[in-house]
């Protein structure tokens, strides 16, 4: 079947199958790899991203219905300042700074998580914190710094200055990249 | 003296990879006209497959190949081109050998498709017959078959129990005070978050790359080359962020097998994940009985001990584990016995995991010894440190260094232990129970030889890399630190990189060496790569360097400078451009020093205090505060060790208190194998936890002075918590995990 998803701010036009879980098409289809698999029982919350802002689990719902939806994933999270570049989502900068990661299996799913909740309540407090990740397992971090990174997010909400956080000049890049850009996706804008 | 960023709490290097999606893990790599595997998983536990019918599975759209024991190519022969770097001494499982089943869950058939969706549709389509033979899978019922592990190049890390001393049934005989108990733990699954996974790019000259979920690239290149009798040159794994490990990625896992076959015979690409489920069909942490029995006199001296552990291990391989030794080494009892065992039964063989055999024996001695300080009715840090020992027992030889003391010292005071009221049950409130316990923790800080490769690249940046791993543990980061300490360069001059077999050969992450073994040949190569860096500052027209030796130089702000005239100094760029602008190169091996180290026994400590509290009427227990003092050498980076050791606390927390992979014996089946019935602590399960670091100078561990913090971490807690309960409710449970059914 064919659907219309718009991902991260961009419309696309995919054909699926009728049992395509959201994961698989984000994943296989549209090369989105940064939203996980950990379990496939709703049980790890690996794989949570947005439709039409709400965090769900993306292993529980088919791409179809997901059709006609806004869909964001952690790779949609930054803020595009220019054609070059970016700048991180308060709660990213927070998973970085506050070491709110260690395998970082189970992060793009924390993030999105705790950006709903910030959504809905801005300043919440460690217990609020603690009970909105009952669906995320992490099992490196023991969890004090994923509730840190979230509250440095919540007091650092506004946008940070440009330039500010300007990337670190790297001797390389630090990524092995072997993208395949090619695929079913059609790009309607 | 000029160190800048060793001991800093710098960030993760691999932060913003991992916060943006971009950190590729081995099911995230593709390739044109990728294939997908789906594994079909046995549903009994012993006996022959008597029929398979893969004709509805093979007729749907898509599905390009059902292998199975009846249609795999010929592979290797001999039982040795099996063994991985990390197998047991045995006969190692081979995935769709032939019709034999050997434990349930065992791969039975690997269901290829052009899409996922395909695959899996297909893979439930397999229709297997088996005629099942009678299996036992009970280590509490078999107990009577124990037998002595046989022995291997694993003992070499893994030594076996260590020899008696004096005379312990005369010395338990006569003791003032006895004690004897025993404790029983469960299976324990690894569960990284990440699922096991291979993706094999097929070449156009039939030359593999493979993304693996491993904890030691080299490993699962030299199994595949072995088992498929590749050469090495023409089997590449890639392997550059693993969502966790906690050893259960220590040895090649049977996706590996399948997909790699899977793309040689189909000549394509293919990916092979694991379901949640089928993390329950490999290596786990064995389940074990222990038995302690301990004499002391009045004061708490100890005359005897003696600590037995029966482990159950596979029927193809003897898994072993050092579960007795620790109790040795920490306490002095100058009468002792040592005994450890296995009991083959119709399961996987089982696989380290964090800590393995450590968290097993010290809980179990650190409940004995709180046992036996209400029997003496002597404060339970007391009995340990009356019992202090400088020097290993078992070896006798000193320790490299060992601030245990301090520990319990620190973590003490910062805990408040004088404040405990020693009666169990005498801290309540209202309905809830509070106890506090304590406990001690000792893990082992190995190093093993490394290989490294420093490039200072035209544009005067450094590059390292090491095929060694980083499963989360902050390997990117710390030797990106000691890289740029050593060159005298700013962290964003550096880059380290690893989990590529083309890069210089390391061991794999385990047993919490990665610091103390990677480090050092970071470190050595770099000062090399310094080495051939004054080299060419000698030969410059009128140098200042001349007559320089290495130890009369070192390196900041990008420049190498005279120790004897710090103004006198050179940038490194200049050094490139003398070299006619081409790169500098370096690769180096850092041995370790075994006559030095054969005469300290080297371990990490910890000591850790706990408070938990126990609802009366319905037993739920809340670990609500805990702090762990660890003496672990040297800190490389506060920020990632930190991590690590709280990471370990959670371990111990979930070890003590949700964590057990429950069988049905009927069966032979885990039925809890998914994440929603195997419990680990979630966010708020979790309360306070403090961790203290006492510094040790140690130059004898290896050049840098690290322990090593990935397991010291989890040892201790478990007993703390168990010890603390005791001290709320009065019930002493001998069974882990202390579910609140133990307590009612």
């Amino acid at each position: 079947m064919q659907i219309q998803v718009t991902v991260n701010g961009k419309t696309r036009k995919s054909e699926v199958e009728d049992r395509t879980l959201l994961v698989h098409y984000l994943r296989d289809q549209l090369h989105l790899t940064g939203t996980h698999v950990g379990c496939d029982t709703s049980s790890c919350g690996a794989c949570t991203v947005h439709v039409d802002g709400v965090a769900v689990k993306s292993c529980t719902l088919l791409a179809a219905q997901a059709d006609g939806c806004a869909v964001t994933t952690i790779e949609g999270m930054a803020i595009q300042d220019s054609p070059t570049t970016s700048q991180l989502h308060p709660l990213q900068e927070g998973f970085k700074e506050c070491h709110g990661l260690q395998c970082g299996f189970c992060t793009p799913g924390m993030i999105m998580t705790a950006a709903d909740l910030l959504k809905h309540n801005p300043n919440p407090s460690e217990a609020e914190i603690r009970e909105a990740l009952e669906g995320n397992i992490c099992r490196c971090t023991g969890y004090h710094n994923i509730v840190k990174a979230i509250q440095w997010a919540a007091t650092h909400s506004t946008k940070p200055e440009p330039n500010q956080q300007e990337e670190p000049v790297v001797a390389d890049e630090h990524l092995f990249t072997n993208d395949v850009t090619t695929g079913e996706v059609v790009e309607t804008h | 003296m000029h160190n800048q960023v060793i001991g800093k709490p710098i960030s993760r290097v691999d932060g913003r990879a991992k916060v943006t999606g971009k950190a590729k893990y081995a099911a995230e790599f593709t390739a044109p006209d990728l294939l997908h595997g789906v594994v079909v998983s046995s549903t009994i536990t012993k006996g022959r497959i008597t029929h398979i019918d893969t004709g509805d599975a093979l007729a749907l759209d898509g599905v390009v190949k059902v292998f199975t024991h009846q249609n795999r190519p010929k592979l290797a022969w001999f039982d040795m081109s099996y063994k991985d770097l990390d197998a047991p001494p045995g006969s190692p499982f081979r995935p769709l050998h032939n019709d034999r089943i050997k434990y349930n869950g065992q791969p039975v058939a690997l269901v290829v498709a052009e899409t996922f969706e395909q695959a899996r549709y297909a893979a439930s389509l397999v229709k297997i017959e088996y005629a099942q033979e009678p299996h036992e899978t009970d280590l509490q019922h078999h107990l009577d078959t124990a037998r002595k592990p046989a022995s291997g190049l694993a003992s070499l890390l893994k030594p076996p129990p260590p020899k008696a001393r004096g005379n312990f049934d005369k010395a338990f005989t006569e003791a003032p005070v006895q004690l004897s108990t025993g404790y029983v733990h469960g299976f324990e699954h690894h569960n990284p978050m990440e699922l096991f996974s291979s993706t094999v790019v097929y070449g156009k000259d039939g030359k593999l790359t493979i993304y693996d979920k491993t904890q030691g690239a080299p490993n699962s290149q030299f199994y595949v080359s072995q088992v498929f009798n590749i050469p090495f040159r023409d089997v590449r794994v890639v392997s550059p962020y693993v969502g966790g490990g906690f050893g259960s990625g220590l040895r090649p896992q049977y996706q590996l097998f399948l997909a790699v076959m899977a793309a040689r015979e189909l000549k394509q690409s293919v990916r092979v994940s694991l379901t949640r489920q089928q993390m329950f069909t490999f290596g786990h942490r064995p389940a074990t009985v222990q038995h302690i029995d301990l004499g002391a006199q009045p004061d708490g001296t100890l005359d005897a001990l003696r600590h037995a552990a029966t482990a159950e291990t596979s029927r193809f391989e003897d898994y072993i584990e050092v579960v007795v030794n620790w109790s040795g080494a920490l306490y002095k009892a100058p009468n002792a016995q040592f005994d450890y065992n296995v009991v083959p039964l119709d399961q996987y063989t089982p696989l380290d995991m964090r800590a393995p055999g450590g968290v097993t024996g010290m809980s179990a001695i650190e409940c004995a010894m709180d046992e036996l300080s209400y029997k003496l009715g002597m404060d339970p840090l007391e009995l340990r440190l009356k019992n202090y020992t400088e020097e290993d027992p078992n070896e006798k030889r000193p320790f490299s260094s060992k601030q245990l003391r301090a520990c319990y010292q620190q973590a003490a005071e910062r805990f408040g232990w004088t404040k405990r009221s020693p009666e169990p049950r005498s801290m309540r409130e209202g309905h809830t129970l509070i106890g506090w316990g304590m406990a001690t923790g000792v893990w082992d800080a190995n190093q093993l030889p490394a290989r490294a490769e420093a490039v200072l690249t035209v544009n005067g940046k450094l590059r390292v890399s090491s095929a060694t791993a980083d499963i989360g543990t902050g390997t990117y980061t710390i030797m990106t630190q000691i890289a740029a300490d050593t060159l005298g360069l700013p962290l964003e001059d550096v880059l380290f990189r690893l989990g590529d077999t083309d890069m210089p050969l390391a061991p794999f992450q385990g047993g919490s060496l990665t610091a103390g073994t990677v480090g050092s040949a970071v470190k050595i190569v770099c000062e090399d790569l310094g080495k051939e860096l004054l080299k060419l500052a000698r030969k410059m027209p009128n140098s200042p360097f001349a007559k320089a030796k290495f130890d009369d130089v070192f390196f900041v702000e990008k420049q190498m400078r005279l120790k004897a005239d710090p103004s006198v100094r050179i940038d490194l760029q200049t050094l490139v451009d003398q070299n006619g602008g081409r790169a500098i190169r370096t690769t180096a091996t850092s041995m370790t020093n075994s006559l030095k180290q054969g005469k300290y026994t080297r371990y990490a400590h910890s000591a850790v205090f706990v408070e938990v509290q126990v609802d009366e009427d319905l037993g739920t227990v809340k670990v609500t505060r805990a702090v762990t003092a660890v003496a672990a050498g040297r800190i490389l980076n506060p920020k990632t060790a930190r991590s690590q050791i709280i990471g370990g606390m959670v371990w111990g927390i979930s070890k003590a208190l949700e964590e057990e992979t429950v069988m049905d014996h009927r069966y032979g089946r885990f039925m809890n194998h998914n994440l929603a019935e195997y419990h680990v602590p979630v966010c708020a399960d979790i309360h306070e936890l403090d961790v203290l670091f006492v510094e040790e100078h140690d130059d004898v561990v290896n050049p840098l002075g690290v322990k090593g913090v990935g397991e010291i971490g989890i040892v201790g807690m478990p007993a703390a918590i168990a010890n603390a309960i005791f001290h709320a409710t009065g019930k002493r449970v001998h069974e882990l995990p202390i579910t609140l059914d133990k307590l009612m």
